[in-house]
């Protein structure tokens, strides 16, 4: 502290400021938070043991069973509230002014949020993996490796419109509260999506339940396993994946007019 | 033609080097901590700045006063580069702001805000440091600041002042040579302040750059080399502490008096203004012992008050909504 200071030998960070130690602070910071574990080990992974074990689960369905469906459901589940989480974080360090800390550093915006979206989906890959081992275990559901493989994969992509999501909702409603109606909101759309139980195809339900985010991605999670994928499905996770980036991009421009 | 006490701001401005030649180089050892020229800065219809200039040089402490709605936190966003300005140019060292802060030249302290609970105090140093590309070393900025021993705590379980120190202590980080806060002492006692500002001092020696937002005008007038005041979005005055006191300087008179002499009065050497409102009669002079002695030896004046200006008076004189020309403020101030 005694040397003068230069401002002619500054440098600028490589990577905007993306480093490790903010990766791995932001981890353990997640994984610190009881309700992040909740939702992201032991809801989705419960929730699958209690619908994924009872009679009829060894039914086939496309290449695998019905033990093996319910599983990605659980898992896609249990990746978007973990993602959704993950996204509504980004208001809420918004409103606590550490937006505006970060903004007095090199970190760029962009790589901000790209981290933030990274940590989302390695969450989102930890919830994923959880019911997946699980399942293995419990050794009810069955399919074929590449199967399990890809759906996994799928799942983890789908994870991203629900990272969006989040940082929307977590615009519209500041603080904490956010997780509270993403929470119930989820598991709504979850049982509209397909997730939870199998809708009648035809019925008025479904003809509604079609047209809600949790069914697109649900059926593009599940095509390598039933074999089928319906182009609605396809456009449904894209529309709503814009709706949502859309959304966030919308209210985040709103916000830093006056950071 | 904006409303400028002149003799201030012209002497100021009138007395710093022109390097107009630096601009648009790399920063340069040459290069103004802050150079903003002719900077507006409108929210919709809101005119919250309306056209500053403002050089500070490296080395400088400068503060700013202004009352709420002045304008100063848009003119420091916008130097942190956290807002465009509507119109104008806005340089720190010579560069953008957001290459600033980008090179860690920049910092700045606010008073609330800007720190995350559930991060422990090291972890929150952690993060902040391995975002710069130089750094000084996390446990020594800790022990500088004085947290080594709450390093593990969390941040919401520390109390206001010790999330102050620690605020202290990211931006401390990268040495910035531009060091912006907005009420660094409130909450300090006599002591911490004392301690706080023999801290700043010691680094503007070595080059740093201080420009602090205050309300404490004694504080201001003790410890900044110069004094921005603003007021509706405008630099009314600039100076020194003791240029901004000598606007306060002189004193008022006034008595009741029936029928007074406006011209005698006037006449009377050292007098600035004199005003007749119905029986009461207020002189405003650099000396008013002449004032005083006409007044109760040629006149049949009685009831005789003589009040001075502090520079709390200056601060609300130049800063007060009383009218859009400061000169005339000035002479209003002690009504």
């Amino acid at each position: 502290m005694t040397t003068t200071i230069d401002p002619t030998t500054r440098r600028v960070p490589r990577l905007g400021g993306l480093n490790l130690t903010v990766l791995r602070i932001e981890l353990t910071r997640m994984l610190r938070n009881r309700r992040t574990i909740v939702f992201t080990f032991v809801f989705p992974a419960a929730l699958f043991l209690a619908i994924g074990s009872g009679a009829g689960t060894d039914e086939r369905v496309g290449h695998g069973n019905v033990a093996a469906y319910i599983m990605v459901s659980m898992a896609l589940y249990g990746a978007a509230l973990t993602a959704a989480a993950g996204g509504a974080m980004v208001a809420t360090e918004r409103a606590m002014g550490w937006s505006r800390q970060l903004r007095l550093t090199p970190l760029h915006p962009a790589v901000y949020i790209s981290m933030k979206a990274l940590i989302a989906l390695i969450l989102g890959a930890v919830a994923i993996l959880v019911v997946n081992v699980v399942g293995l275990v419990q050794d009810k559901a069955s399919m074929p490796a590449h199967v399990w493989a890809e759906c996994a994969v799928l799942t983890l992509v789908c994870t991203m419109v629900f990272a969006a999501l989040g940082v929307f909702v977590g615009y519209l409603v500041p603080g904490e509260n956010a997780m509270q109606i993403l929470g119930p909101g989820l598991a709504l759309l979850s049982f509209l999506g397909n997730v939870f139980i199998p809708l009648d195809s035809g019925s008025t339900l479904w003809d509604i339940a079609a047209w809600t985010p949790m069914f697109g991605v649900a059926e593009v999670s599940r095509a390598p396993l039933t074999g089928e994928l319906p182009w609605y499905a396809v456009v449904n996770a894209v529309a709503w994946l814009a709706v949502f980036v859309a959304g966030a991009a919308w209210r985040m421009s709103k916000d830093t007019a006056r950071v | 033609m904006p409303p400028r006490c002149g003799s201030i701001v012209g002497m100021d401005l009138a007395s710093l080097p022109d390097d107009r030649t630096t601009l648009g180089r790399p920063s340069g050892p040459s290069a103004a901590a802050i150079r903003l020229r002719d900077v507006t800065k409108d929210f919709g219809p809101v005119h919250a700045v309306r056209g500053i200039d403002l050089t500070v040089e490296p080395g400088e402490i400068v503060a700013f006063l202004g009352p709420n709605g002045a304008g100063k936190t848009t003119t420091l966003d916008i130097v942190l580069g956290l807002s465009q300005a509507t119109t104008g140019t806005a340089d720190v060292f010579g560069l953008q702001p957001r290459q600033a802060i980008a090179r860690g030249l920049v910092a700045a302290v606010m008073q609330t805000g800007g720190l995350l609970k559930d991060l422990s105090v090291r972890e929150t140093v952690a993060y902040m440091a391995s975002l710069f590309a130089d750094t000084r070393p996390v446990d020594d900025v800790l022990a500088h600041a004085g947290i080594s021993g709450l390093a593990n705590r969390k941040v919401g379980k520390c109390s206001g002042g010790e999330q102050q120190r620690l605020r202290f202590a990211m931006a401390l980080l990268s040495d910035p040579a531009l060091l912006l806060l907005d009420e660094p002492t409130t909450g300090m006692d006599v002591e911490g302040r004392r301690a706080f500002w023999a801290a700043i001092r010691a680094d503007a020696e070595r080059g740093r750059t201080v420009l602090f937002a205050t309300h404490y005008l004694e504080e201001a007038d003790q410890y900044a080399d110069r004094i921005v005041l603003m007021r509706k979005g405008r630099i009314v005055a600039d100076g020194s502490g003791s240029q901004i006191r000598a606007l306060a300087a002189g004193r008022t008179v006034r008595a009741t008096l029936e029928r007074a002499d406006h011209g005698a009065l006037s006449r009377i050497d050292g007098v600035e203004s004199v005003e007749v409102r119905g029986d009461t009669v207020l002189v405003h002079a650099k000396d008013t012992d002449p004032v005083a002695r006409y007044l109760l030896t040629q006149t049949s004046a009685h009831d005789l008050e003589i009040t001075a200006r502090g520079i709390e008076q200056a601060f609300l004189a130049l800063t007060g909504d009383h009218g859009d020309d400061t000169t005339a403020t000035l002479e209003g101030g002690t009504r």
